[in-house]
């Protein structure tokens, strides 16, 4: 567990996304994320001394004698559970239980990993758009997702977490993505379809997040709402387009949702009966409504707009319910989801391979920007006075060096 | 569908308002190429970061494209139904990604030119103008962009600086197209590679790389891009990008 070596109270490496972190050696890289593992370690380890020490200062508590720490931390408890109940915002330097701070991260990392791995079957598309107007909308979209991923590590990490260690554990398989994404884009459609509905089951989901109890991730979920609406509206339009469009773009848009319709639904996880981790999170306000309850609100949602778009919801039994007010709907093929889940989707080879090439091939590149940035702050530093004395000692050496090569 | 000769053809520079614009076209195609190209690294790029800059890159290139095209005729015309004979862009902007220092390379000579390019056309008092002076702001953080990676390759890592050396030899035959001239487009050519080279020599010494000694152009000919002769990558880059548009005459999106 990436927080478990990490004081708790301690943690506050929050940066704005774009903009260099704390440490001198990724400071000076600009917003690149630069270090090598090792370097990265090493970081780390110093951030998290400069925490302890600020810490310290922060947290009279911890001053305090052994005797009165239980005490204490009932009292943190008690705090943090009172915040949560009149819905004030955690921060990150506020107390919190280790498993709140761990199921955020597990929810966050996850969720970093689904834009990252939800560009994959966009940018398929992307030197195929089919007008120019199109290719722009489209490459701005899988650059959102790029950022919303960078906003979501760099939330995880205000909770002590650790982009590469994040990314490690996507790449071996240890942390997942939305299954989703493993689901193929096979025309320009789907383009549409994974706006219309992927992304509007994403909303669904999201814009109860913005209210989320920790602070840092309701805050970048504010932002990721706007634009996530922005690119549902987008693939609506685009969907339009196809069905009011020729024969053969309007079977184009109709095959795309009867493809996407379900894997979409079951994007809200599987029925709250056997949802694990839904009633924890509930309490501790990360989570507001429940996965059935969500999957209801979508489908109300998209009933209208499939009529408007002159498309079929592939759901004989999809019908209003007068009695409910609400839309009944078949039943969803949840061995299907589990399946893909446990990784025999269509493409969950294929985007995990691409990750991890892309990855492995972009290895050199971040060791040579770490490099860069050591050489570069290590000249900066030289500036320094004790820098200068080990120039001059250094300088002294070459120096006998010289005299002993000449000698 | 409408045909697209006439408004694609040099000869439509000819008449009087059109000359004025000519240049739109060779312009526009170097953008809309380098784009596409650009746009070939999504989820490929080595690290979060340069995901949302390519990208970034590739979006203002192509809005420059869409306004550059659109004073010739239909953008999506002229993007999508033009055979590879008939578009006017530098063999430089067409050449594949190859590794990250390749595009690196490519995207330092190239944006360097563009805006010293850019800088000219928008204190010209070409029809172009007020689009060059947009665009020039765009493209001194592409040139920016090219130059601090140049300097993090070639002074990072032995792996980088040999990529990246192999990225600018590679590429260097491709320079001497950019200082060709081209129909509609006034420039002072002679200053404009003075500055270019000044520029690339500058960047590429502090990188601790070496310039390339080789030629800039290739035995074929310099220019040729302008003139409607690309290289083969370029035919697979146009396939792939008109297919689905080719596949439905007629339609809209």
């Amino acid at each position: 567990m990436a927080t478990a070596h990490r004081p708790v109270s301690t943690v506050d490496t929050a940066r704005a996304p774009g903009t260099a972190r704390t440490s001198d050696r990724e400071g000076t890289a600009g917003s690149m994320e630069t270090a090598a593992p090792r370097d990265t370690a090493a970081a780390r380890g110093t951030a998290a001394t400069a925490d302890t020490a600020d810490a310290t200062a922060a947290d009279r508590a911890a001053d305090a004698k052994a005797a009165d720490q239980a005490a204490d931390a009932a009292t943190l408890q008690a705090a943090f559970n009172a915040a949560v109940a009149a819905d004030e915002r955690i921060e990150p330097r506020d107390w919190m239980p280790d498993a709140y701070r761990s199921t955020l991260v597990r929810q966050i990392a996850q969720h970093a990993h689904s834009e990252i791995i939800g560009m994959q079957p966009e940018a398929n598309w992307i030197t195929r758009a089919p007008s120019l107007r199109r290719k722009a909308i489209l490459m701005a979209k899988v650059q959102d997702e790029a950022g919303h991923g960078l906003y979501l590590y760099s939330a995880a990490e205000t909770l002590g977490a650790s982009r590469d260690d994040l990314l490690d554990k996507l790449h071996s398989g240890r942390q997942k993505y939305s299954s989703i994404f493993n689901y193929p884009t096979l025309t320009w459609a789907d383009v549409g379809a994974i706006g219309w509905l992927v992304d509007g089951a994403a909303i669904t989901n999201q814009v109860p997040l913005c209210r989320c109890s920790y602070g840092p991730y309701a805050r970048a979920m504010v932002r990721v709402c706007k634009e996530e609406s922005f690119h549902q509206r987008q693939g609506y339009e685009l969907l339009l387009a196809l069905s009011r469009g020729t024969e053969a773009q309007h079977a184009m848009a109709q095959d795309a949702v009867d493809r996407w319709w379900w894997p979409s639904l079951m994007m809200f996880g599987p029925p709250d009966a056997e949802s694990s981790h839904s009633e924890q999170s509930m309490t501790w306000k990360i989570k507001r409504h429940s996965n059935d309850e969500l999957r209801q609100r979508f489908v109300d949602i998209c009933v209208p707009q499939a009529e408007s778009l002159g498309l079929t919801l592939p759901d004989p039994d999809l019908k209003w319910n007068e009695e409910r007010g609400q839309h009944d709907f078949g039943a969803i093929d949840w061995s299907e989801f589990w399946s893909v889940l446990k990784g025999n989707g269509p493409c969950n080879e294929q985007r995990m391979t691409q990750r991890r090439r892309a990855h492995e091939e972009g290895a050199w590149v971040r060791e040579a920007a770490a490099a860069h940035a050591a050489r570069h702050s290590e000249r900066e530093r030289a500036t320094g006075d004790s820098e200068r004395a080990i120039e001059n000692s250094e300088r002294a050496a070459e120096d006998s060096e010289r005299e002993e090569a000449t000698a | 569908m409408t045909t697209h000769s006439a408004s694609t053809s040099p000869s439509a520079a000819t008449s009087a308002p059109a000359s004025s614009t000519a240049a739109a076209l060779p312009l526009g195609d170097d953008a809309l190429v380098l784009s596409h190209r650009l746009g070939e690294w999504a989820g490929h790029a080595p690290v979060l970061e340069e995901e949302v800059a390519l990208a970034n890159i590739a979006l203002d290139l192509l809005g420059q494209a869409r306004v550059l095209l659109s004073l010739v005729g239909d953008e999506d015309e002229l993007a999508y139904l033009r055979e590879e004979r008939a578009f006017r862009n530098v063999q430089l902007v067409e050449q594949p990604n190859g590794d990250f220092a390749h595009t690196i390379a490519r995207q330092l000579y190239f944006s360097t030119y563009q805006h010293l390019m850019y800088g000219q056309l928008a204190a010209s008092d070409s029809p172009l103008a007020p689009l060059a002076a947009k665009a020039v702001k765009e493209v001194a953080y592409h040139q920016d962009h090219a130059e601090q990676w140049t300097l993090r390759l070639g002074d990072g890592t032995a792996e980088s600086h040999e990529r990246m050396q192999r990225g600018l030899d590679a590429l260097w035959r491709f320079t001497g197209e950019l200082f060709e001239p081209v129909a509609g487009l006034d420039l002072d050519r002679e200053a404009l590679r003075e500055r270019w080279t000044a520029m690339v020599t500058a960047v590429i010494g502090k990188a601790t790389l070496t310039v390339p000694e080789g030629p800039q152009s290739g035995a074929w000919t310099a220019g040729a891009g302008r003139e409607g002769l690309h290289t083969e990558p370029f035919g697979r880059m146009l396939a792939e990008m008109q297919h689905l548009h080719r596949s439905h005459p007629g339609a809209s999106w």
